[in-house]
C-alpha cells in the first residue's frame, strides 16, 4: 500500500501541474483570442498569399495560397542546409585530418582555423559576410570572371544554367550505372569469398559511371547547353546580368558562414574518430599482411566512422537548424517567409509559430531515429 | 668512383646539401617578402606564371636536400621531423609560410598601419585602412546600449556586485560549506536579481527608473546569459532526475519536454515568446519583453543542460545506486548525498560546453528587437553619420566574443583536464 501510494502521488502530481499549465494557458489564449476577435484555425493555408519571395525554387507568386508560401520557405530552408551540408564535410574532414598531421605547422594552423571559427557567434559571421566581406564585391558591370563564365559580383554570384534535352534518358543512364555497380560489388563479394579471385572494382565502377551516361549522349538524343550569363544595361548606370543561374548573396553569406562555423565542429569529430581507434588495431592488421590502404579500408575507416557518424550526424541537424538564422540577414528561409512575412499579414501567431516549430521538430525527429536506428545496427555485438 | 646524387642526400654529403638547400630557401623566402612587403618582383625576368611559382619550385628542392635521416645534427633532425617529412609536407609548409608572409602586410595596413583613431566624426577617417574612430566614439553605445550616459556606473557597480557575490563561495567558512549548494541555487539568484533589478532598473532609493527597452550592448548580453545560465541548471537537473526517473509519468514528461526544445532552433523560441506568448498570458497581465526572453532562453537551454547531466548520471557504476539503497537511503536522501555530488562533478566540462553555447547564442535577441551588441551594431551601421563602416563594427564585435569565448573554453578544457586526473 505504501509503494503504490509513493509510485502514484508524485505521477499524478506532475500530471496535474503539466495539465493545469496548459489550461491555464489555452484558457487565456482562448479569451484573449475571444476578445480580439480572433478565430483559431488553419483556413488561411489556402488564402492568397499577395506577398512575393526574391528567391524561390519553385514557381511562386503573390496569387499563390500561403501553403505554397510555406513550402518555398522550406525548402529555401532545406536548400541552404544541404549546400552548407556538403562544404562543412568536406571541409571538416580536410581539417581534422590536419590536425593530426605530424607537420608542425599544418596541425597548429588547423588547430587555430577550428579555435577561431568556433568562438565567434555564428550571428556575428553572417553578419560579417553579408553586410561587410559581400559588399566589398564589384558591381556587376566590373566584375572579372571566375573560371571564364562565372561572374561574383555585390549582387551575387552568376553562373551558366544548363539546358537539358531529354533530361531523364540521362538520368535512367546514371541509376543504371549505379544499380549495375552494385550488382558487380556483390559479384566481386562474392567470387572473393568463394574463390578467393579479386578483380578491380573501382575502376570498372568508374568505367561505368563514365561510359553509361556518355552513352546516352551518343544514342539517347541527350544534349547539354549552356546558357551563359549576359551584362545587361538596365538603366544609365545600373547593370544587371541576365540568363544563367544567379545565387543572391544572402544564400552566398549564410552557407559561407555555416560552413566554415559547422566545419570546426565536424573536424573535433573526424579528430575523435580517428583517435578513438586504437594503435594495436593497425599494426594487428598490418601483421597479418594487410597493405597500409587495405588497414585504412578494412580496418580504420569502419572503427572511426561508427565514432564519427553518430556526433557528426547531429551537427548536421545543427546547422540545419541554425540555417534559420537566415531571417537575420533576409533569406527567404521557412523562419522569414512564413514566421516572418506570412505572420505579419495574417496574424495568427498561435497557428504559424506552432507550424514552424512543428517542421523544424519533425525534421529533427526522423533524422533523429534514423539514427538511432543505425547506431543499433553498427553496434559491436560482443558475446 | 663518387657520383653526385642530387635527389638523395644522405649524411655524408650533409654539410653541402644543408647550406645549398638553405641558400636556396633564403632566396625563395626573400623573394616572396621582397614580393609582399616592398612590392617589387624580383623575378620579372622570368616569364608569366614561373614567375608566382618560383619560390615555391626553389624552397622545395632547398627543402628536399636537407630531408636527410639520422643526421647527427639536432635542430636539423628536429626541423625534418616536424615541418619536412615528405615532399607533400614540405608543399604544404612552404604554401603555409608564403601565405602567412602574403597575408601580413595588406591586413597590417589596414588595420595599424593606414588606420584611424583619432577625432571624433566621419571626417576624421582619411586613410585607406580601418577607422577606429567608428569603434571610439561608439564604444559606449556597443557597451551599454541607449542606457543613459550619467547612469552608466549603476551597471558597472551591479556588475561587481554580482561577480563578487559570486565569489563568496571561495572564502566561506568550512563548518558553511555545506550550504554552499543551496547558495548558489536559491540565494544567488535571488540577490543578483535583486541587485540588478534595484540597481540597472532603478526606480526607488533616488535612482532614476530606465525602461528594459534602452539596456543594450554588451551589458545585456551578460545580463541575459547570467540569468539564463543561473536559471536553466536547475531545470536542467529536474529533467535529467525526471528522464532517468522509473515513474512512467514523470519520465515520459521528461522526455517530451527536452527533445521538444532539443528539436527546435533557438530563433523559433524567441518568435514564440515575442508574438505567441503574450497570448497565452491572461489579459491585464504584462510581462517585459526582456523577461519573456530570459525565460524562453532558459527553457530551451535547460533541455540541453538536462541532457548534460543524464549523460553523468549514467556514467556513475550501478553499484553508487546499490551501496546507498543498502544504507538504507530514501530517492531524495541517495541523490542528494551520493549521486548528484558525483555526478555534476562529472559533468562540470560539459555544462562548461552548454554555457559556452549559451553565449554564443544571445546575439540572436536581435532577432527580436532587443539591441544587444549585434543589435547596436545594426543600428550604428545604418546611422546616416557613419555609414560604411560594417566591417570594422564586426570585427570588433568578433575580437570580444571571440576573446570571452575563447576564455571559457580554455577554463572548461582546463576543468576537464583537473577532474579526470582526479578520478
Amino acid at each position: 500500500m505504501n509503494n503504490i501510494i509513493k509510485k502514484f502521488i508524485p505521477q499524478i502530481l506532475a500530471i496535474l501541474v503539466v495539465v493545469l499549465i496548459f489550461g491555464f494557458l489555452t484558457m487565456n489564449a482562448q479569451t484573449n483570442m475571444d476578445n480580439r476577435g480572433i478565430d483559431f484555425g488553419f483556413g488561411f493555408l489556402s488564402q492568397e498569399s499577395s506577398f512575393d519571395v526574391q528567391f524561390s525554387l519553385i514557381e511562386y507568386s503573390g496569387s499563390d495560397s500561403y501553403a505554397r508560401a510555406f513550402l518555398v520557405g522550406l525548402l529555401n530552408t532545406l536548400l541552404v542546409s544541404l549546400i552548407s551540408i556538403i562544404f562543412c564535410t568536406i571541409l571538416g574532414v580536410i581539417i581534422g585530418v590536419a590536425r593530426l598531421s605530424s607537420n608542425y605547422l599544418i596541425k597548429n594552423s588547423a588547430a587555430w582555423y577550428v579555435e577561431f571559427f568556433r568562438n565567434i557567434p555564428l550571428l556575428l559571421q553572417i553578419f560579417f559576410w553579408y553586410y561587410a566581406a559581400l559588399r566589398a564585391l564589384p558591381l556587376p558591370e566590373k566584375a572579372n570572371a571566375w573560371f571564364g563564365v562565372t561572374y561574383m559580383t555585390v549582387k551575387g554570384y552568376y553562373i551558366p544554367a544548363m539546358v537539358w534535352e531529354n533530361l531523364n534518358v540521362f538520368l535512367y543512364c546514371g541509376l543504371a550505372a549505379i544499380i549495375s555497380i552494385i550488382v558487380l560489388r556483390n559479384y566481386a563479394n562474392n567470387l572473393r569469398d568463394t574463390k578467393g579471385k579479386q578483380i578491380p572494382v573501382l575502376l570498372y565502377s568508374i568505367a561505368l559511371l563514365i561510359v553509361l551516361p556518355l552513352l546516352s549522349f551518343l544514342f539517347g538524343g541527350v544534349s547539354l547547353e549552356f546558357e551563359l550569363p549576359q551584362l545587361k544595361k538596365l538603366s544609365k548606370i545600373s547593370y544587371i546580368y541576365e540568363g544563367g543561374i544567379s545565387l543572391p548573396p544572402e544564400l552566398i553569406a549564410l552557407v559561407l558562414a555555416l560552413s566554415l562555423y559547422t566545419s570546426t565542429f565536424v573536424a573535433e569529430c573526424v579528430r575523435a574518430g580517428i583517435e578513438g581507434v586504437s594503435k594495436g588495431q593497425k599494426e594487428a592488421a598490418a601483421s597479418v599482411g594487410l597493405t597500409p590502404n587495405q588497414v585504412l579500408k578494412l580496418v580504420i575507416m569502419p572503427q572511426a566512422l561508427r565514432i564519427i557518424i553518430p556526433p557528426t550526424t547531429n551537427q548536421y541537424l545543427n546547422l540545419t537548424k541554425n540555417s534559420s538564422l537566415a531571417a537575420a540577414i533576409a533569406y527567404p528561409d521557412l523562419v522569414l517567409v512564413f514566421a516572418g512575412t506570412a505572420l505579419m499579414q495574417t496574424g495568427k501567431a498561435i497557428e504559424i509559430v506552432s507550424i514552424t516549430m512543428l517542421t523544424y521538430l519533425t525534421i529533427s525527429l526522423t533524422i533523429a531515429a534514423i539514427m538511432n536506428w543505425y547506431n543499433k545496427k553498427i553496434e559491436i555485438k560482443e558475446k | 668512383m663518387q657520383t653526385i646524387n642530387f635527389l638523395k642526400p644522405n649524411r655524408d654529403n650533409i654539410k653541402n646539401y644543408s647550406i645549398i638547400g638553405s641558400v636556396l630557401i633564403l632566396i625563395s623566402l626573400i623573394d616572396v617578402i621582397s614580393n609582399s612587403f616592398l612590392k617589387t618582383n624580383l623575378t620579372s625576368f622570368l616569364p608569366g606564371s614561373l614567375t608566382t611559382l618560383f619560390p615555391l619550385i626553389l624552397g622545395l628542392i632547398g627543402l628536399n636536400m636537407m630531408r636527410i635521416d639520422y643526421s647527427g645534427n639536432k635542430k636539423l633532425d628536429l626541423l625534418n621531423k616536424n615541418i619536412n617529412t615528405n615532399n607533400f609536407n614540405a608543399l604544404l609548409t612552404l604554401l603555409i609560410i608564403f601565405s602567412i608572409i602574403k597575408a601580413l602586410p595588406p591586413s597590417l595596413s589596414w588595420m595599424i598601419l593606414d588606420a584611424n583613431i583619432s577625432g571624433d566624426s566621419k571626417d576624421a577617417c582619411t586613410g585607406t585602412g580601418a577607422c577606429w574612430t567608428y569603434i571610439k566614439v561608439w564604444f559606449r553605445r556597443f557597451m551599454y546600449g541607449m542606457y543613459p550616459n550619467e547612469f552608466h556606473w549603476r551597471i558597472n557597480t551591479a556588475f561587481i556586485l554580482v561577480i563578487a557575490l559570486g565569489f563568496v563561495g571561495y572564502f566561506m567558512k568550512e563548518n558553511l560549506k555545506k550550504y554552499l549548494a543551496l547558495y548558489y541555487v536559491i540565494i544567488y539568484p535571488v540577490i543578483a536579481y535583486l541587485v540588478i533589478y534595484y540597481l540597472i532598473s532603478g526606480g526607488s532609493f533616488g535612482l532614476q527608473w530606465v525602461e528594459t527597452g534602452a539596456w543594450g550592448g554588451l551589458s545585456l548580453t551578460f545580463i541575459v546569459s547570467f540569468f539564463c545560465l543561473i536559471f536553466c541548471f536547475p531545470l536542467g537537473m529536474i529533467f535529467a532526475l525526471g528522464r532517468r526517473s522509473n515513474l512512467p509519468a514523470i519520465k515520459y514528461i521528461s522526455i517530451c519536454y527536452i527533445e521538444f526544445w532539443r528539436g527546435v532552433p533557438l530563433i523559433t523560441v524567441l518568435f514564440m515568446s515575442s508574438v505567441m506568448f503574450p497570448m497565452f498570458l491572461p489579459e491585464d497581465f504584462f510581462m517585459d519583453k526582456l523577461v519573456r526572453v530570459i525565460i524562453a532562453i532558459t527553457l530551451f537551454e535547460a533541455a540541453y543542460c538536462a541532457e548534460v547531466i543524464r549523460g553523468g548520471l549514467q556514467s556513475l557504476p550501478r553499484g553508487q545506486y546499490d551501496a546507498a539503497k543498502s544504507l538504507g537511503m530514501g530517492y531524495w536522501k541517495m541523490h542528494i548525498f551520493v549521486i548528484l555530488p558525483q555526478a555534476l562533478k562529472l559533468v562540470i566540462p560539459g555544462i562548461a560546453n552548454t554555457f559556452l553555447a549559451l553565449v554564443k547564442d544571445t546575439p540572436l535577441i536581435f532577432v527580436v528587437g532587443l539591441a544587444e551588441l549585434a543589435g547596436m551594431l545594426a543600428l550604428a551601421k545604418t546611422n546616416p553619420k557613419w555609414l560604411g563602416f560594417a566591417m570594422e563594427g564586426y570585427i570588433f564585435a568578433s575580437i570580444i566574443f571571440w576573446i570571452i569565448c575563447y576564455a571559457m573554453s580554455k577554463y572548461s578544457y582546463n576543468l576537464e583536464a583537473k577532474y579526470k586526473t582526479e578520478r
